[in-house]
């Protein structure tokens, strides 16, 4: 099992995401949500996306499972999925009602929701809407189905599960019932969990109790997580590698420690100062980020930060879009401050020549 | 989404932001093509109702025993000759087998059609006297000689009773929808400005109301009505018993929009600078749901019309001599006679027209009632 | 759950009490009273009464007591299966309105059963094909169905039945079965007429049904719990019926409650065009003649018969909708 703070990196990701593309068909237009994204998720690591909401980490986790709604499409890119015995599968070549992709759903990648509230039925009970999961892909019997049922509620921590699986979901108070979500999502044993602000609809006690058991589990079974937050303290606990998304775009990416410690892009930097410090000076303003994200449809011209950025530069930022490229051996950030316009073009012309 | 099209132009754009909610509300009920359509249809049926005395050419009740059953004569306006308006006159022939009366058209026999002619006296808006009528002849009786949509078994003139029933039946949704809403307002705003125990007993009752049937139960109460009524007496009876049915849903629309408004922000604030309650209510949230009253009267218009042509039909609403859809109607109850005389049928058409309309401007009012909903 | 049937039962209970007294309140409405209209009838048959017979009927019947005496007697007297005596036929009410009211039952029950049947079906499409061709074209018949008043459309059904094929449709047996004792043969024939009230009837119904089956579904088919479903890899068309079809299904047993009065009471008209032999036609004429004691019965009867429909459910919905069934007692 691999120890999280060795942070090294395994070389054979379990599933890459490469220049993804999802979008919804507007009445006057297609509008990108996410807007060429590529990342990597490892066995026993933890990737964080995060970002304000709105720009688009939500519908990247949903796109990896193809489950975005309607009219939500993925328009390019390729989810690589390695299975056990190497063979590598394109997601995005699969038929989207299709029993490929409906093997993958659940069986080897699932997801957790934000709202336990209503990522339920109410019509059934919660023995009901895991076994049926268990009977899909595992083909269990009904007594097989009941048993691994009631061991995977007490594994979450739940209380006499053999009396809460024929319990409703609304009997269920909040944070018993994200144990109940994420018992479901492992039922299957996935090896990629993605875990979608798991923890935004709870109270402060019980979210550190749901971060605890999504670490202890994924130490157990050494899947590889996906974690969409928009809250630093929550990636600073949890995370190995950072993805700091804004308006559809990645601008970071890189291992969390780097990242912390040495912030390349304004955005992050931003984001990083607007975490509370219990070594702040007291009684002083936590700095906030100016503006709001721009809606998808009025994008920006240039770097979609320009509008908000402090450092940003007349003439480059609001004309050109900066690639996200190296900026150091680990660590990848689309800004001009690191790449400035005329070294690209020098690069390029270099290698042209 | 509200308005995507409206971002791509900067002006528009800025007209969103600065438009009216009533402003918004109406952008919003014109791309609702039905109701756009509806709402010319029902204005048509209100006119026809206020100047029926002008469209209608024979005096509707009038009738004549020589002239029963005569099919409909539609109006041609060209012959051979150019602009020439006229109906095709008819000869009456003993069919030599039944010995009954039949009409067989006669080409030769054309009646000329003028029109804004002078023919019985009758009062516009039921004050003013006057004897100008759409359509007429230049001389004598136009009850004699024209009968655009036919006559019934009393030889009446289907088109002239058409229009003075459209008249009595559009203004008798109307007012009995007016009496639903003072009831509907003051009820269901008791219940939801009050709450607790009143609001507890309106509900209940309510809910008594809409769980029975209540043809049978206004059947009976129509039943009642003596039978040396006048006509005006059963017209106003018979809007207080329809009245009685359409309040429940009124009632609660405005106890839901009472109760939404009441948890508002802006009301909440309105309290806490210390308004009064009369002003919150009339300077805040009346305003607020003025429009969804107007879409649920709407749709509570067509339920009155047709629980007057339900009792009519029956014999249990207005009796002749008052004449109503309803009262038409009870024409066409017996299939033979409409076998026979098709032409007894046509009053369905406008009575179904006028509740389609009603449904669909109602239908399209609810939606933009709310400017702001997706 | 008991306090949800406690209150249930209650209202119940109450509206009965209500309908009985609208129902007196409809039988004492005319002028005069029951035996002024009982002299007067015989009077007209050529019968003399005179005013000791008359005071004698008066005592007889209780009509010089306070009138919530006589509603009293009245209403404990139905309570005994006693509805007086009909004045028009010269029997007793309850003997006229056995069959009648069993066949209402059946019109009825079979209208509701004819509007789900295609409501729920054709709403399951709607939601599903929002906005396709077949979406537009239910729309549209939807609000057709809504628009023409049953008594219109049994109209124009009888109209074209007799002008296109000359059969006269209505009425619910065939000549031979009108007057037969029940038999298998008699439930048959009456079946075989029962499509068209039954189409006629839920016609309107059926056309809300479907509105609002098509709304639920298109509201519950945004919902987080359907793509939870999706994401455990299930199909598409297995989540759609496991999943949001079930939660908006739940709403359309809860609509019973209207469904029913509504279809009582429009039954009661359309028999009369379709020359049914349910009570329809009955409280017409009884109405007309002012038979009070027969209209006022039937009255209360059919009003006691849809609370009770409503009733029954309610109690369906706490059996379907597991939240009423746990819900704590407050």
């Amino acid at each position: 099992m691999l120890q999280r703070s060795q942070g090294s990196v395994p070389n054979r990701p379990i599933l890459s995401v490469r220049d993804l593309r999802t979008g919804f068909a507007m009445r006057d237009g297609f509008v990108a949500a996410v807007d060429g994204v590529s990342f990597d998720m490892h066995e026993g690591r933890t990737l964080a996306i995060v970002g304000e909401s709105g720009c688009g980490k939500s519908v990247t986790a949903r796109s990896v499972l193809r489950i975005v709604e309607r009219p939500g499409k993925i328009v390019g890119g390729e989810i690589l999925l390695r299975r056990k015995d190497g063979q590598v599968d394109d997601l995005v070549g699969f038929g989207q009602d299709s029993k490929d992709l409906r093997a993958v759903r659940g069986r080897d990648i699932a997801l957790v929701f934000q709202e336990p509230m209503t990522s339920f039925s109410n019509h059934y009970t919660i023995g009901n809407q895991i076994g049926e999961m268990l009977r899909l892909h595992l083909r269990l019997s009904q007594r097989e189905t009941r048993e691994r049922t009631i061991e995977i509620l007490g594994r979450v921590g739940i209380p006499s599960p053999e009396r809460r699986i024929d319990e409703y979901p609304f009997q269920l108070s909040g944070g018993l019932r994200q144990r109940v979500m994420i018992a479901m999502a492992l039922s299957c044993g996935p090896r990629v969990l993605i875990a979608d602000e798991p923890t935004t609809a709870l109270d402060v006690t019980t979210q550190a109790q749901i971060l605890d058991l999504l670490r202890s589990m994924q130490q157990q079974t050494n899947m590889a997580m996906m974690l969409i937050t928009h809250d630093m303290g929550v990636v600073a606990e949890m995370a190995d590698d950072v993805a700091v998304m804004y308006l559809g775009k990645l601008v970071e990416y890189g291992p969390v420690d780097k990242i912390f410690h040495a912030p390349r892009h304004p955005y992050t930097r931003a984001l990083l100062r607007s975490i509370p410090s219990i070594r702040a000076k007291p009684r002083s303003r936590l700095p906030v980020l100016q503006g709001s994200i721009p809606s998808a449809v009025l994008r920006p011209t240039g770097c979609p930060f320009h509008p908000r950025c402090e450092q940003a530069m007349a003439g480059t930022c609001d004309r050109d879009m900066p690639q996200l490229l190296p900026a150091s051996n680990d660590v990848e950030v689309s800004c001009f401050l690191h790449h400035p316009p005329e070294s690209l073009s020098t690069t390029a012309s270099g290698v042209a020549s | 989404m509200s308005d995507l099209t409206a971002r791509n132009e900067p002006a528009d754009h800025q007209a969103v932001y600065i438009a009216t909610q009533w402003q918004l509300m109406w952008w919003r009920f014109q791309r609702h093509y039905l109701a756009m359509i509806s709402l010319f249809v029902v204005a048509a049926f209100y006119l026809v109702a206020a100047f029926s005395g002008f469209l209608a050419y024979a005096d509707p009740s009038a009738s004549e025993a020589y002239r029963a059953l005569i099919p409909p004569q539609p109006i041609h306006l060209f012959d051979e000759t150019g602009w020439n308006p006229h109906v095709i006159g008819f000869e009456r022939i003993r069919d030599p087998m039944t010995f009954k009366l039949v009409y067989a058209p006669n080409p030769e026999l054309k009646v000329p059609v003028r029109f804004f002619a002078h023919g019985f006296e009758y009062r516009l808006f039921g004050i003013i006297p006057a004897n100008i009528h759409l359509v007429g002849v230049a001389d004598g009786n136009a009850a004699e000689v024209i009968h655009l949509l036919g006559t019934d078994e009393q030889g009446r003139d289907l088109w002239s009773r058409l229009m003075v029933a459209t008249s009595v039946s559009m203004t008798i949704g109307l007012i009995g929808v007016s009496l639903s809403l003072v009831l509907g307002v003051l009820l269901g705003g008791l219940s939801g400005l009050l709450g607790g125990t009143v609001d507890m007993l309106i509900q209940r009752l309510i809910e008594v109301v809409r769980s029975v049937p209540v043809i049978p139960l206004w059947m009976g109460l129509a039943a009642a009505m003596p039978r040396d009524w006048s006509v005006l007496q059963v017209y106003f009876a018979l809007t207080i018993i329809i009245s009685l049915i359409g309040w429940t849903d009124l009632a609660r629309v405005v106890r839901g929009r009472f109760m939404a408004l009441r948890e508002e922000d802006f009301i909440v604030a309105a309290e806490l600078i210390g308004a009064s309650k009369l002003r919150i209510i009339f300077r805040h949230m009346v305003p607020s749901f003025l429009s969804h009253i107007i879409a649920a009267v709407t749709l509570a218009l067509p339920v009155m019309i047709i629980s007057e042509t339900a009792l009519s039909f029956l014999g249990l609403g207005l009796r002749p001599p008052a004449i109503s859809w309803g009262v038409l109607l009870q024409q066409a109850q017996n299939v033979q006679a409409v076998a026979l005389s098709p032409w007894l049928m046509i009053p369905v058409i406008p009575v179904v027209v006028a509740i389609l309309a009603f449904n669909f401007l109602g239908d399209g009012l609810r939606d933009a009632a709310d400017p702001y909903g997706h | 759950m008991t306090d949800f049937i406690a209150r249930k039962l209650f209202t119940a209970l109450v509206t009965i009490w209500i309908v009985s007294m609208l129902s007196f309140v409809i039988i004492q409405l005319p002028p005069g009273d029951y035996v002024t209209s009982y002299v007067q009838q015989l009077m007209n048959s050529g019968t003399a009464v005179s005013a000791q017979e008359a005071e004698a009927l008066r005592a007889q019947y209780g009509l010089d007591d306070p009138v919530w005496v006589q509603y009293f007697k009245w209403i404990t007297r139905v309570l005994r299966g006693d509805f007086g005596v009909s004045m028009e036929w010269q029997r007793p009410v309850a003997d006229l309105l056995g069959e009648r009211m069993l066949l209402t039952i059946i019109v009825s029950l079979s209208a509701i059963l004819f509007a789900w049947a295609v409501a729920i079906p054709v709403g399951i499409y709607s939601a599903v094909r929002q906005y396709s061709l077949g979406d537009n074209v239910f729309t549209f018949v939807g609000f057709l169905g809504l628009a023409i008043p049953d008594f219109l459309l049994a109209l124009v059904f009888l109209y074209f039945g007799y002008e296109l094929f000359g059969v006269h449709l209505g009425g619910l047996f065939s000549p031979e079965f009108q007057r037969a004792p029940w038999s298998l043969a008699k439930a048959w024939d009456l079946l075989a007429h029962l499509w068209l009230p039954a189409v006629i009837l839920g016609t309107s119904g059926m056309a809300a049904q479907m509105r609002v089956m098509r709304a639920n579904l298109l509201d519950e088919l945004r919902k987080p719990y359907v793509v939870t479903a999706e994401a455990k890899g299930l199909k598409r068309s297995h989540v759609i019926l496991k999943y949001p079809l079930r939660a908006s299904l739940n709403p359309l047993v809860s609509t019973i409650g209207y469904l029913l009065p509504t279809v009582v009471s429009g039954s009661i008209i359309v028999s009369l065009v379709l020359a049914l032999p349910t009570v329809g036609p009955l409280l017409l004429g009884a109405l007309l003649s002012q038979d009070m004691y027969l209209a006022g019965a039937i009255i209360l009867l059919l009003g006691v018969l849809t609370v009770i429909g409503t009733f029954l459910s309610d109690l369906l919905l706490m059996w379907v909708e597991p939240r009423l069934r746990f819900r704590r007692i407050a």
